[in-house]
C-alpha cells in the first residue's frame, strides 16, 4: 500500500488510543484527588500527570495557577495542546479523512461521528458537569473504533498498520500511567514514595492509589481474579508489565507490535523487528523481582525510550515515502 | 421572465403522468414526517462526511451541499432521446480533440476558426502528435443540460476536464432509498449504484497497449480540495489507491507509486488535478500537486491519463458554439441535442447584437467555470450590466452571451414549504472501448427564489434524479 496511506492509518490509530489513555489518566487522577488530602498534595498529583505527559512547561506557560479545573481544560478541550482529547480525536479524524478510501465505511463513519459528538459534548458543558462521564465516553468511542476495525476491515496491510499504531501507542501510554506516581519521587529507587502530609495512613492511601491505577487500565477485577489476594504494588507492577494475558500490559502490547510488524515486514525492517523481538523476549522471560531491584522508574524510562526508538524505525522503514531506488 | 416549464405540474396545475404516483405518495405524508426525514438526511450526510470545502473560507471548513428530498423524475422515452444525444455529442467531441492534436482537418475545412483553437489557453501544444489509447481524450464527460420553453432540452455546457458531482448522484440515491424505501418499491427507478464498476471497467479499457492487468489509481490534489470526498469515494468504490502527487514518481518514463514494499508501477491515472498542475517540469513550475516527468511518461505511451491533457480546448465556452458543426463534420449527423443559441462576442456583429439587449442576456466569461464571472442580465443591477458592457468591449473574445433561458423548475422544499425552483441536469458519459451512461445524473437546484445559478459554490442544492424504466 501507499506509504502515505500507511502513515495516516498508523497515526489515526495512535491518536484515538492516545485520547483513550489521556481519559484513563485523567480519570485515575480525578479519583485519587477525591481522597482526603491537602491542596498541596492534590496539586502534586496533577503535576505528576502533566509531567509524565511531558506537558508541564506548556501548561505553566498558559495557566498561572494549577487546579483540577484548569488541568481538565488543558487536557480535554484545549486545541493548542496537541495531547488534549480534543486534539487527539481531531487528529484521528483528519488522518482517517485523508485515507477514508482505504477504510471501510463503518470505520470512517465511526471516527467522523466521534469527532462530531465530541464537539457537541464539549459545547454542551459535559467537562464541567461530569468529567468522568466524558472519560467513559472517550474510552467507549475508542473501543468502538477498534471493534469496528476488527469487525469490518480486511486483514491486510491497512489493518496491520492500524494495529501497529494502536499497540505502540498503548505500550507507551501504559508505561506512563504506571510511572505517574514516580515521576516526582527523585531517585526512583523506591517502589513506593514516602507519603506526604497528614490525612489517611500511607498504607491505606497506597491501596486507594493502586486500586485507582488498576481501574484506570480496567484491571481491578482482573487483579482480583488473577491473585485472589490483597493489592500489593509488586503484583500490580507484575500484572501491568509482564502478564501477557492482560490486554493493556506492556508484554501484551509488545507481543502485538511484534506480530503486526511481522505481517508488514519489508526488506528494510529487519532491525526494527530484531529490536521489537528482543523487547518481547525480555518481557516474556523477565521477573518482576529483577525489575523492581533495578528500580521501576528507571525500568519504565528505559522502556519508553525503546518504544520511541521503535516508532522512529517504523516511520523510516515503511511510512516515509521511499526514494526512487 | 415568462413562466418556466415545471417538471412535475402542467400549467393547469395537474401532476404530469410520470409524477402522478409520486404526488399521491407525497399527499399521504404529513408535513411533520417529511420534516423529520429532511432532518435525518442532514444528520446522515454529516456523519458520512459528504461535505465540500468552500474556497475563501478557513482551511478545513466543511459544508454540506443542501439535499432536497423531492426527486427529479425523467420518463423513459425522454431519457432515451437524451442518451442518444449525449452519445453522439461526446463521440464528436472526442473526435474533435483527436483532430485538433493531429491533422486539424476541421480547421482546414474552415468549420472552426484556427485562432479559436490555437490561441485558446486550454490548447496544449505539448499534446500534438501524441496517440492516446483508443483515440479517447474525454474518458469522463459531464454534460450540463437544461430544459426551457415548453420543455425542450438544451446542452448548456460540456465539462471535459475533471467534471465532478457524480458522487452526489450516487449518495443522493442511497439517501432516498434509506429515507423512503417504499417509494422504490412502487416506482420503476433505473439503478445507478453500478457507476463505479462501469468507471473502473472504462479506465481499464484504456490502459496503455500491451498492459493486460492494469494498475489504476485516482490522483487527488488532497483532502483540502473541494471535491476531496468524491475522489476518496470513487477510489474506495473502485477498490483502487487514492494517490497524491507526492506519492508518485517517474523513472525511465514509467510512473511508480511509493508503497510500504517499495515502488509499484501504475498504468492508468484517473486524475482529478487540473492540467496546469500535473507536471511542474512542463506546466506550472510551482505546482506541488503533480509529478515531475509525468508528461514524458505520457508521451512515451507508458501511462494513460483520464482525462487526457488538453481536453479543455473542446469544452471552452468559446468552442461550445461550434459543437453542432463538429457533429456534422465528423459524424455526418444532425445534432440530437441542440445548443443554446449563443452570441460569440468575438464576432463584431454578434457582439453588437448582444450589447443591444444585455439586460435580457446571460453573459459568461469563456474560461470560467463554477458560476464565477457571469452576468445574469434580468437579475443584475444597472451598474453590474454597465460593468460587464465595459468588460466585453475591452476583451470581446473573452465573452459569450446567451438568452436567459427560463430553466425548468421542480417542486423543492424551502423555508415556507414547497415551491418551484430552477434546476439543471448533469449526466456522466464514460468513453473507452465503448460509451457507457448510467441512467440519471446529478440534478442541481437553485435554492433562492428566481435564481438560475445552480452551482454548489453559489448556494445551489441537489436532488435525486430518477430515470423511469417504463
Amino acid at each position: 500500500m501507499l506509504s502515505r496511506t500507511a502513515d495516516h492509518l498508523f497515526w489515526m490509530a495512535r491518536y484515538i488510543e492516545r485520547a483513550e489513555n489521556t481519559a484513563r489518566m485523567l480519570d485515575v487522577n480525578m479519583s485519587t484527588s477525591l481522597l482526603p488530602q491537602s491542596a498541596e498534595e492534590a496539586e502534586l498529583g496533577w503535576r505528576a500527570m502533566l509531567g509524565i505527559s511531558e506537558l508541564e512547561a506548556a501548561f505553566d506557560a498558559k495557566y498561572p495557577l494549577l487546579s483540577a479545573a484548569e488541568v481538565l481544560d488543558f487536557m480535554v478541550r484545549d486545541p493548542t495542546n496537541p495531547s488534549s482529547i480534543h486534539s487527539c480525536m481531531h487528529a484521528a479524524r483528519e488522518n482517517a479523512r485523508a485515507v477514508r478510501g482505504s477504510l471501510t465505511t463503518e470505520v470512517w463513519e465511526t471516527h467522523n461521528d466521534t469527532w462530531l459528538q465530541l464537539q457537541a459534548k464539549l459545547a454542551g458543558g459535559l467537562v464541567e458537569r461530569d468529567p468522568q462521564e466524558l472519560f467513559e465516553w472517550v474510552k467507549y468511542r475508542s473501543h468502538v473504533s477498534r471493534g469496528v476495525t476488527i469487525g469490518t476491515m480486511l486483514k491486510d496491510e491497512a489493518f496491520f498498520f492500524i494495529r501497529l499504531g494502536t499497540f505502540l501507542e498503548r505500550a507507551d501510554n501504559a508505561a506512563r500511567i504506571l510511572d505517574v506516581k514516580f515521576h516526582d519521587s527523585g531517585d526512583g529507587q523506591e517502589l513506593l514514595p514516602a507519603g506526604r502530609g497528614n490525612g489517611i495512613g500511607h498504607k491505606q492511601r497506597d491501596f486507594y492509589y493502586w486500586a485507582a491505577v488498576l481501574r484506570s487500565v480496567s484491571a481491578f477485577e482482573v487483579y482480583r481474579k488473577v491473585y485472589r489476594d490483597v493489592i500489593t504494588p509488586e503484583r500490580v507492577a507484575e500484572l501491568l508489565i509482564l502478564r501477557e494475558a492482560m490486554p493493556r500490559s506492556l508484554a501484551a502490547c509488545v507481543n502485538e507490535v511484534c506480530a503486526n510488524l511481522e505481517m508488514v515486514r519489508n526488506s528494510r525492517s529487519g532491525e526494527a523487528e530484531r529490536r521489537a523481538g528482543l523487547l518481547r523476549a525480555e518481557l516474556r522471560y523477565g521477573r518482576i523481582e529483577d525489575i523492581l531491584q533495578r528500580g521501576l522508574h528507571g525500568y519504565l524510562t528505559g522502556f519508553l525510550e525503546r518504544i520511541a526508538d521503535l516508532g522512529g524505525r517504523i516511520s523510516q522503514d515503511f511510512l516515509v515515502p521511499l526514494s526512487a531506488n | 421572465m415568462n413562466t418556466a416549464f415545471d417538471e412535475m405540474y402542467t400549467a393547469a396545475g395537474a401532476a404530469r403522468p410520470h409524477y402522478r404516483g409520486y404526488e399521491t405518495w407525497l399527499d399521504g405524508k404529513s408535513q411533520e414526517t417529511m420534516a423529520n426525514k429532511r432532518a435525518e438526511a442532514d444528520l446522515v450526510f454529516r456523519r458520512v462526511g459528504i461535505t465540500f470545502a468552500v474556497y475563501g473560507e478557513a482551511a478545513g471548513t466543511e459544508r454540506l451541499i443542501p439535499f432536497d428530498v423531492i426527486p427529479r423524475i425523467i420518463p423513459a422515452a425522454e431519457w432515451q432521446q437524451l442518451e442518444a444525444g449525449l452519445r453522439q455529442r461526446v463521440r464528436a467531441l472526442n473526435m474533435f480533440l483527436h483532430d485538433v492534436y493531429h491533422g486539424q482537418d476541421i480547421i482546414r475545412a474552415g468549420k472552426v476558426p484556427a485562432e479559436q483553437v490555437f490561441r485558446n489557453s486550454q490548447y496544449r501544444p505539448e499534446m500534438h502528435g501524441i496517440d492516446v489509447t483508443g483515440g479517447i481524450y474525454a474518458h469522463i464527460a459531464g454534460i450540463d443540460i437544461v430544459r426551457a420553453g415548453a420543455g425542450e432540452y438544451y446542452v448548456l455546457e460540456d465539462n471535459l476536464r475533471v467534471p465532478s458531482g457524480v458522487s452526489y448522484m450516487l449518495e443522493n440515491r442511497k439517501m432516498m432509498m434509506r429515507l423512503f424505501p417504499d417509494l422504490f418499491a412502487r416506482n420503476m427507478v433505473a439503478p445507478v449504484a453500478h457507476y463505479p464498476d462501469v468507471l473502473l471497467d472504462n479506465l481499464r479499457s484504456v490502459a496503455p497497449q500491451g498492459v493486460t492487468d492494469p494498475v489504476v489509481v485516482v490522483l487527488t490534489p488532497g483532502m483540502y480540495n473541494s471535491a476531496y470526498f468524491e475522489h476518496a469515494f470513487l477510489a474506495q468504490q473502485m477498490g483502487v489507491e487514492l494517490v497524491e502527487g507526492q506519492d508518485l514518481f517517474v523513472q525511465d518514463d514509467a510512473v511508480f507509486m511509493r508503497t510500504t514494499r517499495g515502488p509499484q508501477r501504475i498504468d492508468v491515472i484517473y486524475r482529478r488535478v487540473d492540467d496546469d498542475f500535473l507536471d511542474p517540469l512542463v506546466f506550472r513550475a510551482d505546482s506541488t500537486l503533480g509529478v515531475p516527468g509525468l508528461l514524458a511518461a505520457y508521451r512515451a505511451g507508458r501511462v494513460t491519463l483520464a482525462n487526457a491533457i488538453g481536453t479543455g480546448v473542446a469544452d471552452d465556452k468559446s468552442i461550445y458554439p461550434y459543437v453542432p458543426e463538429m457533429i456534422d463534420f465528423y459524424l455526418g449527423e444532425r445534432p440530437l441535442l441542440p445548443n443554446v443559441p449563443t452570441y460569440k462576442c468575438r464576432n463584431r456583429d454578434e457582439m453588437e447584437a448582444a450589447l443591444a439587449k444585455l439586460p435580457e442576456l446571460v453573459v459568461k466569461e469563456v474560461h470560467n467555470a463554477g458560476g464565477y464571472g457571469m452576468l445574469v442580465g434580468p437579475a443584475a443591477t444597472r451598474a453590474e450590466i454597465e460593468e460587464f458592457r465595459a468588460k466585453i468591449l475591452g476583451d470581446p473574445a473573452n465573452f459569450i452571451a446567451q438568452p436567459t433561458l427560463a430553466l425548468s423548475t421542480c417542486p423543492t422544499y424551502v423555508e415556507s414549504g414547497i415551491a418551484p425552483r430552477h434546476i439543471d441536469l448533469r449526466p456522466y458519459v464514460l468513453s473507452g472501448r465503448q460509451i457507457s451512461i448510467v441512467p440519471g445524473g446529478l440534478t442541481r437546484v437553485a435554492l433562492r427564489q428566481g435564481s438560475l445559478v445552480v452551482n454548489s459554490s453559489q448556494g445551489g442544492g441537489t436532488k435525486d434524479t430518477w430515470v423511469l424504466e417504463r
